[in-house]
């Protein structure tokens, strides 16, 4: 035995290398393996009207927010002449695009009679000239600007205040609660009316709204998750190594809160986009000149019988954002929470 | 029962008096006063004018008559139509806002049950999938945008039903439909998720291993049991309905308390915004009350006195 096991000599334990190394991998049976953001993230790209929402997100963040290269004409600037112009293309001649306009029947070219010459809108001016086309992707980045800073009031007071709540338990957790009720019991909107008056009509006075009234469903959602997690063994072990509640809240509740934040916050979305144009759209939100979608629907809908253009723009763009957001987040809690699909 | 209801009924009295507090200090803090916009007055008619309307007594008095008269129903006077009370103003024009409110939140409700249903039923088919892009469609797309499209496809086009005003059933139904897309689209949703865990769960298996038909299963088994936790929602569903009646009764040009609140934010006139500021938040209350009164009748599981 000693013998046999002087033969071997320590040559013969060099490691394997090189191609070696990969044939010996490829006979492990086993998928790499994933964090949790990569394996939903995976499930996320296999649902294609999610991928699709979310192409269509990025665009128009992009349109959007970078809107001063492609901008053709200044949002706010007004130009009588050209008042009414409807949507023209260059080089397309489809009615709805060529500048033409059914005026008693018949199609009138709207820009020559404007005298409008070279000049063209691609989706139209309205009634004091602007054009619509910029306004509308100045409107769709005040909506964006909301929803992100919604989601922002979200996370820094709808998840403190949940986690503050379930975690502490007792008395606090009571009183918390109360005050949650308390607000539940006001409609949004009356709130969010109230303040705006105080504040007179404007970006703060939406944004402090929709910052009072937008974190109650994220508190009362991460409050029941955390006192679910809290009677877990992982917790409890985390305790019992001496670990400060801070830490507690940060390393072992946040990441396995994330996927209710995550999918939460993908409603609230869409519901402050919502209010925004409410508010914009009844007069009381974003004000003159400045765009919204809200106001230029409004501004849209009286004239919708003769120019339909004007209101459908803004409505169908308001719409796209709203549905994607609500797609994206359906597919977002599919892909988080596997659980919730059948 | 008895006790859980006093209880409930103490909260809610409660969150009133919290709700009217707030909204009179708010309104306290507001610029401007009821004659900003009128012309030239004397100071001695000024002074008659405050009297009138109680505002020459110090702040804590104000706030002490009007809590005194919302007791008693009283919420003041109309800054806007002299001499009209604030309780008039509204109850007058609750009738309209509660009709086509309860009509659209009904019809919202009973068509989303369906539509949930039957995607559960044919769930990950066409069906399924039409459903769901129904209640996405509907949950996604603003009343006021529905609202207008209804009016003038349905209203003015075809000439099927009244553009606006008020006056019998005919009426009602653009309104009722602008206002039920929304109710219809929650309760599909929800319905469907309720109804495809009901659908896999052991009873329904052993009813199909009774030999039960499918009609059965669903009427007597899986139907019943999702529609329990759909009251859960019928909270939030009534504040969307109000949310959305404020812009639907303004297109439609309906006389209810939706319309009266849009034109009192625009004219400054406190006192009804006030007065309906509260009117809603009682409504509310009441709502959830009931639902969950009723959702503790209907499912015995849930011990109303916990």
């Amino acid at each position: 035995m000693a013998d046999n096991a002087k033969q071997t000599s320590a040559d013969d334990f060099t490691p394997i290398a090189g191609a070696d190394r990969a044939k010996l991998d490829d006979e492990k049976i086993a998928t790499p393996s994933l964090t949790f953001l990569q394996d939903s993230w995976r499930r996320l790209r296999k649902n294609k009207a999610a991928m699709i929402a979310l192409v269509i997100l990025i665009i128009l963040f992009i349109l959007a927010f970078f809107s001063f290269l492609f901008e053709t004409h200044n949002p706010n600037a007004t130009n009588p002449n050209f008042a009414n112009l409807p949507p023209k293309i260059p080089g397309i001649d489809i009615n709805g695009f060529n500048g033409t306009i059914d005026q008693s029947g018949q199609r009138v070219n709207a820009y020559a009679q404007a005298h409008a010459g070279n000049h063209f809108y691609i989706l139209g001016t309205d009634y004091l000239g602007r054009d619509l086309f910029s306004r509308i992707l100045y409107g769709t980045r005040i909506s964006l600007e909301i929803a992100l800073i919604a989601s922002f009031f979200d996370l820094a007071f709808g998840v403190v205040y949940g986690i503050t709540s379930g975690w502490i338990g007792g008395r606090v957790d009571t009183l918390m609660q109360r005050i949650i009720e308390i607000m539940l019991s006001i409609p949004n909107l009356v709130v969010m009316v109230l303040l705006i008056l105080v504040l007179k009509p404007g970006m703060t006075a939406i944004i402090l709204s929709i910052a009072i009234t937008s974190w109650i469903n994220m508190a009362r959602l991460v409050r029941a998750q955390t006192l679910e997690l809290k009677n877990q063994e992982f917790i409890l072990a985390a305790r019992t190594l001496g670990e400060s509640s801070w830490k507690i809240a940060f390393k072992h509740l946040l990441p396995n809160l994330s996927s209710v934040i995550i999918i939460n916050l993908m409603f609230t979305i869409p519901t402050a986009i919502f209010f925004e144009a409410f508010l914009s759209y009844i007069g009381i939100g974003i004000s003159a000149p400045q765009a919204s979608l809200g106001t230029l629907i409004n501004d849209g809908q009286k004239n919708f019988q003769f120019l339909p253009y004007q209101m459908w723009y803004p409505a169908i763009v308001l719409s796209v954002l709203m549905i994607a957001f609500n797609i994206l987040g359906d597919g977002l809690r599919d892909a988080l929470d596997p659980k919730s699909r059948e | 029962m008895a006790k859980y209801l006093g209880k409930r009924i103490f909260y809610i009295i409660l969150t009133l008096f919290i709700v009217s507090t707030i909204t009179f200090f708010l309104m306290k803090l507001m610029p401007g006063t009821p004659l900003t916009n009128q012309a030239k007055l004397t100071p001695t008619q000024i002074h008659q004018i405050y009297k009138q309307y109680g505002l020459d007594k110090p702040v804590w008095q104000q706030y002490l008559v009007y809590l005194g008269g919302i007791i008693h129903g009283n919420f003041g006077t109309s800054f806007q139509f002299s001499n009209q009370p604030v309780s008039y103003l509204i109850s007058s024009r609750l009738g309209p806002s509660l009709i086509i409110g309860g009509q659209g939140m009904v019809l919202g409700v009973l068509a989303g049950l369906v539509v949930g249903a039957v995607g559960a039923i044919k769930a990950n088919t066409w069906v399924d999938t039409s459903a769901t892009i129904i209640s996405i469609l509907f949950i996604s797309i603003p009343s006021f945008v529905l609202a207008v499209l209804l009016q003038y496809y349905l209203g003015l086009k075809l000439r099927l039903f009244p553009i606006a005003d008020w006056g019998g059933f005919m009426y009602t139904v653009l309104p009722t439909l602008a206002l039920a897309a929304s109710p219809l689209a929650e309760t599909a949703r929800f319905m469907r998720t309720e109804m495809v865990d009901v659908l896999s769960s052991d009873y329904i298996e052993l009813a199909k291993a009774k030999g039960l038909n499918k009609v059965g299963i669903i009427y007597h088994h899986a139907l019943r049991n999702s529609l329990i936790p759909v009251v859960t929602i019928i909270g939030p569903l009534a504040v969307n309905i109000m949310t959305g009646s404020m812009v639907v009764e303004n297109i439609f040009s309906i006389p209810g308390i939706g319309e009266q609140f849009v034109k009192s934010i625009l004219t400054n006139d406190y006192p009804t915004i006030m007065g309906l500021t509260i009117v809603y938040s009682a409504m509310l209350c009441v709502v959830l009350l009931i639902t969950d009164i009723v959702y503790g009748l209907i499912d015995p599981r849930i011990r109303i006195n916990k």
